[in-house]
């Protein structure tokens, strides 16, 4: 179940957190990877680490014109297929929605949702001719709870999950999915910074007891990646301990 | 009949899985041979491939039958 041996993927936001848990889940399954990061260095690295035969593509998703060529550069690394997309680059800017910065809330829906958007648009193309094709973008619980401070990164979030539904429907009849998966509180440098009192409180939400961690995001981004999951499309898995079931 | 649209009948055929006698230069992609949205999508692209012309956004919106393909392409193509 769930071998992926002989299938692409794009995985972008790769060197990151639950990033690189998504690409080694994928390398693990057999796919064979081009990653994306927008820091050449630290992104070569991690493809290093990586066993098997993957390739590195740095791209600054903030750059409309870089962000349209990374697709094309990915299928000519890959050898001219791309059956996996993962949106999985993300950034925040946080602020209370009075005191937001227009910059701050352009930067990160062009990040979150535009980038996420063209690299779609650019990947159904092959996916088409192929008539194979899965994409999975990695939303967050607060897409669909919100979350004080984060009015740019809920909206993006939500944003996601809707633009995926819509991909879904318009691209269901070629064999191609389009889900999202929302993480919960997943165990970060960030949260392990956090004061006990707030690490008890948040934890207190959360029925499983416990963070999750980017191998349980690896995992769900796995499943959607599958040849099996062909007749799961339009959804969003959420991946949270429980800690809100939508 | 032209080569190219002996070409462009064949990808018709090919892609929409309809008989080839049903492919006259009137047949409109939608209306005569049960084309959808994204099968004139993918007839733009295999055009393209086939014929190594880029057909614009704006120009493949106007491209609603087998003739509007061929003539396009007879103009476009190097």
């Amino acid at each position: 179940m769930f071998d992926l041996t002989g299938m692409t993927a794009l995985v972008t936001g790769a060197s990151g957190g639950i990033g690189s848990a998504i690409a080694r889940a994928l390398a693990g399954q057999g796919a064979r990877l081009a990653v994306s990061g927008s820091n050449a260095d630290k992104l070569e690295a991690f493809r290093a680490s990586l066993n098997g035969d993957h390739v590195a593509v740095a791209c600054d998703l903030s750059d409309a014109a870089a962000v349209d060529a990374l697709v094309p550069q990915a299928v000519a690394a890959l050898g001219g297929r791309i059956d996996i997309l993962v949106n999985n680059a993300g950034v925040t800017r946080d602020n209370l929605a009075m005191r937001m910065k227009d910059d701050e809330w352009d930067q990160v829906i062009r990040v979150n949702l535009e980038a996420a958007f063209r690299l779609i648009r650019a990947a159904a193309k092959p996916m088409m001719k192929q008539r194979f094709g899965r994409v999975v973008s990695i939303t967050s619980v607060v897409g669909q709870t919100g979350n004080p401070g984060q009015a740019n990164y809920a909206a993006s979030k939500a944003g996601l999950v809707g633009m995926s539904k819509a991909l879904a429907q318009e691209l269901a009849s070629r064999n191609i999915t389009v889900n999202c998966v929302a993480p919960g509180f997943i165990r970060s440098a960030m949260t392990d910074t956090l004061p006990e009192a707030q690490k008890s409180a948040l934890l207190g939400r959360i029925p499983a007891g416990d963070l999750g961690t980017g191998d349980d995001i690896g995992a769900a981004v796995v499943y959607l990646a599958s040849r099996e999951a062909g007749y799961v499309t339009g959804q969003t898995l959420h991946v949270n301990g429980g800690m809100a079931m939508i | 009949m032209s080569e190219t649209a002996d070409r462009v009948k064949k990808i018709v055929v090919e892609h929409l899985g309809v008989e080839a006698d049903k492919v006259t230069e009137d047949a409109s992609f939608i209306d005569d041979l049960g084309a959808d949205s994204l099968d004139i999508v993918e007839l733009v692209m295999a055009f393209e491939e086939e014929f190594g012309v880029e057909i614009p956004d704006d120009a493949a919106e106007k491209i609603t039958t087998v003739k509007d393909a061929i003539t396009y392409i007879d103009e476009h193509k190097g």
